[in-house]
């Protein structure tokens, strides 16, 4: 009797296992370009001391958990706070690491559109001007081949 | 370059060069707590409340009127690790005079600390620094750092680094324990 519920708690083991192994989510590379190594303040994946090895150890804890990357990033600002995150939240004053660069490139877009057409016309007068020119020569040209014409 | 514009260069240049220097020079010295402690001065200590390790929140000004020994540290620093027999005996010593050692756990995992501090036997709470707040307030530059608070919860010595048995034996006088 003591072999079959020994079978049989075998069996329901071997059968939850796999279940509660969880699937990993998210992988070690593609959350460490993402975090910094606090103590060095370096980017995760091109730090190397006692501390970032520890870090790492965590993020693979956390991923055997299942976490998505998400997830991950969040219980390390749970763990060893904000500077942990290589790119600032956005939310807050934090925002402006974001808009900044777009307004510059929104302000960079407009003035071109403003200054490109009339750098385009300039240069259209300029080169209708330069055209004019080129016909004048060859007036002069001509005016001179007739005064040498009327010379001999 | 036209003449106007080389007096401006000239002040741009020595600006930089004034900023410079400062920098330089600043970068040298001490910082003020180190400098107060050692011009004899008390400084107040920082009083942030943190979470503990073990669970709730603490804060420095819950021991006062009690000798505390402040200690940074890190389960991945080797001198803490150095360190701890020597923290250990010290927060014994200063149990029986009714304080503590109270430790801060800096860029350090919760499960991490949690494990270094049964592995090294140590029995003193710790507060955890997540956001750095109390090791601003104390001007670390790095881990271990140890910092004498006496009953009024004023710092009267400081370790940068890791703690000697004299640094301890000095410290513990000093805050009557």
């Amino acid at each position: 009797m003591r072999r079959v519920a020994a079978a049989a708690a075998a069996a329901i083991l071997a059968l939850t296992a796999p279940a509660t192994a969880a699937e990993p989510r998210t992988t070690l590379p593609d959350v460490e370009d993402e975090v910094m190594c606090t103590t060095c303040n370096v980017p995760l994946n091109i730090a190397e001391s006692p501390q970032a090895d520890q870090e790492r150890a965590v993020i693979r804890r956390l991923i055997a958990r299942g976490l998505t990357k998400e997830q991950v990033k969040d219980e390390l600002v749970e763990q060893y706070g904000s500077d942990v995150l290589a790119l600032p939240e956005e939310e807050g004053v934090n925002l402006a690491a974001y808009l900044v660069p777009i307004a510059l490139v929104v302000a960079m877009l407009a003035g071109a559109a403003i200054t490109l057409p009339r750098w385009r016309r300039r240069t259209q007068t300029a080169q209708a001007q330069n055209t004019n020119e080129a016909a004048s020569d060859a007036e002069l040209k001509r005016l001179d081949e007739d005064l040498a014409r009327w010379d001999r | 370059m036209r003449r106007t514009y080389v007096p401006l260069v000239v002040i741009a240049s020595l600006a930089l060069v004034v900023l410079l220097v400062y920098g330089v020079i600043g970068a040298g010295e001490a910082t003020t707590l180190d400098d107060a402690v050692r011009a004899g001065e008390k400084p107040a200590a920082p009083t942030d409340a943190l979470p503990l390790l073990a669970g709730g929140e603490a804060s420095i000004a819950d021991w006062r009127g009690k000798p505390v020994l402040v200690n940074f540290w890190a389960s991945w620093c080797d001198p803490c690790k150095d360190e701890a027999p020597l923290m250990e005996r010290a927060h014994r010593r200063l149990t029986a005079k009714g304080g503590t050692v109270l430790g801060v756990t800096v860029d350090d995992a919760t499960d991490d600390s949690k494990a270094f501090m049964r592995e090294h036997g140590i029995t003193f709470p710790s507060l955890r620094d997540v956001e750095g707040e109390l090791a601003e307030g104390f001007e670390t530059t790095g881990v271990p750092e140890s910092f004498a608070v006496d009953r009024e919860g004023r710092i009267v010595a400081i370790s940068r680094g890791q703690v000697s048995r004299a640094f301890v034996e000095d410290a513990l006088k000093r805050v009557g324990a």
